[in-house]
């Protein structure tokens, strides 16, 4: 049932490798709807399939089977460059590993970016950097910045697009607890303040419990779901 | 469009991060090019040389050399050696070949030449006047001989330019005398310097009267008291007629030499217009093969580009990873890739051009060989080139857009 209201319509949602001889399933039929606006955590131990999941959610990778819906839109039979089109425009993505490329400036990691989304507009680029913190040290390469500071370049690279859509896979998940905490309230005050839908993958229960609604995943299914 | 600053920053990015790699893969091209523009501006040089020194006589001009006469015992004296031909038979050219400008019959000795304390051994070269029309001379001072100079077997000379400085070292050589084993010359004539020629040259020559070198001894006879001429120098009206001429005159001297079979005729005729077009002809296809000898070490650089291209796609898959995860097209990152191997082979290119022109130069200046560098082998040189990196860029470009985003990210 596709609404109006959901950002990310999940259906029957099935994920499976060829490992050799097997068939390994990661995602076994998952449900889920998350609507306009929500901040939603999803946990699960290890090898859970919830990073599988987002990936599938972040239009990087396609299910094998079953339907996903971004808005009313089925991505799951786009073509890889109507994929890559969202990616760029819809999505927001902030990996546990930064993926920030080392050889340019923070500067020029936000405008990589735009690169792909619609121009580069060096003026946002340093605003968003502003906005997370880091307005003096645009010209820093990335080996020059802490990890908590490599990471907001990170969220400045997505907010610099304007995507209706935040995914992050345990941005904490290579801070300390001050600087993961930084990153964790930057992110929220974007679901906060601007109304972005944020679905966030975590280990951490306590950054689990900050969000409005818990998911558990275990074995490529969902387990449970808390609302906070 | 707007992608594209995003896209040459991943191109200058590779670059610039191995610089010496890049340098290295450049190496190839530049060799390559540079080869080419050498090689082709060596093989066009040397065409250009032997066909414009063809060409100072003009193409209708044609040569008669004394051919091998079969003596009885069926050897073969040397080609131009034998004495066959005669003033007379130049006499009866003009007079019965139809189609014709000029006819110069030569002969020449060898004096001691004394001028003042001045005395070097030289060439005298007995002509007559049309000698002048047939193989172009170009005087600096003076006249050439002239129709009354012939009749009335003056005793001038004119001279070539380098005997003019070894007898008359910082003096004006006109109206000096020259003393020629028994005979004296006067000088009324000096020529400009001709260079190396296919006629030879004539600037350390002294040029006389045919009528004169008679006098000085330096003309023999038939056994029918006939005049024998070293060579007879023809000019046809124009390169067209020069085959009918050189049909007529072998006719003509076939039958006032009693030959009836033309295999066995004892003179040659040499058109400068047959020499041109075998000249430009094997030396074409020496340029186009010295030119694809340089084309393989182009294609061997071009294979280093793709091994490097390869390289630097693998080491680069995190970035190609990130890029795709920001939204970038498989087009976006193919451009990229193609454009690097594009722009490392044209940078290579370019420097090859400098080089090769460089080179060429230093040939010239050296006086090694003669080259030529045309424009169009220049813009053909870096258009393969760029066309070598687009080629053997396609591959590891293709490669790199097909990466899947997530192993690309994952990569280390």
């Amino acid at each position: 049932m596709i609404s109006q209201d959901n950002m990310i319509t999940l259906e029957g949602l099935i994920k499976s490798y060829k490992m050799g001889k097997e068939n390994l399933v990661v995602l076994k039929g998952l449900n889920l709807q998350v609507k306009k606006g929500e901040l939603v955590a999803i946990m699960g131990a290890s090898g859970s399939g919830k990073t599988t999941l987002l990936n599938i959610v972040g239009c990087l990778d396609r299910p094998t089977a079953g339907k996903y819906y971004f808005e009313d839109k089925e991505v799951s039979r786009l073509k890889s460059s109507d994929l890559a089109r969202m990616r760029g425009q819809k999505i927001g993505f902030i990996f546990q590993t930064f993926n920030l490329l080392s050889r340019i400036t923070a500067l020029g990691n936000v405008e990589l970016g735009m690169t792909y989304a619609g121009g580069v507009d060096r003026q946002r680029a340093i605003e968003a950097l502003g906005k997370v913190g880091l307005g003096k040290r645009t010209h820093h390469l990335p080996l020059e910045l802490s990890g908590g500071e490599q990471q907001r370049v990170a969220i400045a690279r997505a907010i610099v697009k304007d995507p209706i859509l935040f995914l992050a896979d345990e941005p904490t998940g290579q801070l300390d607890s001050k600087s993961g905490e930084e990153v964790i309230s930057i992110l929220l005050s974007l679901n906060a303040e601007q109304g972005t839908t944020l679905v966030m993958v975590t280990h951490d229960a306590s950054i689990a419990h900050r969000c409005k609604r818990i998911i558990h995943i275990k074995d490529g299914e969902i387990t449970g779901e808390e609302n906070v | 469009m707007r992608k594209l600053r995003g896209i040459l920053e991943g191109v200058w990015g590779g670059v610039i991060t191995h610089k010496l790699r890049s340098f290295l893969t450049m190496l190839g091209i530049v060799i390559g090019v540079g080869a080419v523009i050498i090689l082709m501006g060596v093989g066009k040089g040397t065409t250009e040389s032997v066909v414009s020194s063809l060409s100072n006589l003009g193409a209708n001009t044609l040569f008669i050399s004394p051919g091998f006469t079969q003596s009885t015992g069926g050897v073969r004296a040397a080609f131009g050696s034998a004495s066959t031909l005669t003033l007379e038979d130049a006499e009866a050219i003009s007079t019965d070949v139809s189609n014709l400008e000029a006819v110069a019959p030569s002969s020449s000795t060898t004096v001691q030449a004394i001028a003042g304390d001045e005395n070097v051994r030289a060439t005298v070269l007995g002509v007559t006047p049309s000698y002048q029309q047939v193989y172009n001379v170009q005087m600096s001072e003076g006249n050439f001989i002239s129709a009354d100079d012939y009749s009335s077997d003056a005793q001038i000379a004119v001279i070539g330019s380098t005997i003019a400085t070894d007898l008359f070292p910082g003096t004006d050589p006109f109206g000096q005398q020259i003393r020629a084993g028994n005979y004296i010359l006067t000088v009324t004539g000096v020529m400009q310097t001709s260079g190396q020629s296919i006629a030879g040259s004539t600037d350390s020559d002294i040029i006389t009267p045919l009528s004169t070198l008679q006098l000085l001894g330096g003309q023999q006879l038939t056994a029918d008291g006939d005049h024998v001429v070293r060579s007879i120098g023809v000019e046809a009206t124009s390169v067209k007629d020069t085959t009918q001429v050189t049909n007529d005159i072998t006719t003509l001297l076939l039958q006032r030499h009693n030959i009836s079979n033309p295999a066995s005729a004892d003179f040659t005729i040499t058109s400068v217009e047959a020499l041109i077009s075998s000249v430009s002809s094997v030396s074409g296809e020496l340029t186009l093969l010295l030119g694809a000898i340089a084309a393989i070490s182009l294609l061997v650089g071009g294979i280093g580009v793709m091994n490097i291209m390869l390289v630097s796609v693998l080491e680069r898959t995190r970035e190609i990873g990130i890029r795709k995860a920001l939204g970038a097209q498989e087009s976006d990152i193919w451009l990229q890739f193609l454009i690097e191997s594009a722009f490392l082979t044209f940078s290579g290119g370019i420097i090859g051009v400098g080089i090769g022109l460089g080179g060429a130069y230093m040939f010239n200046r050296l006086k090694i060989f003669t080259t030529i560098v045309t424009p169009s082998v220049v813009i053909l040189a870096v258009s393969v080139s760029i066309g070598i990196g687009l080629f053997f860029g396609f591959y590891p470009a293709w490669n790199a857009s097909r990466l899947d985003p997530i192993k690309a990210l994952r990569s280390e």
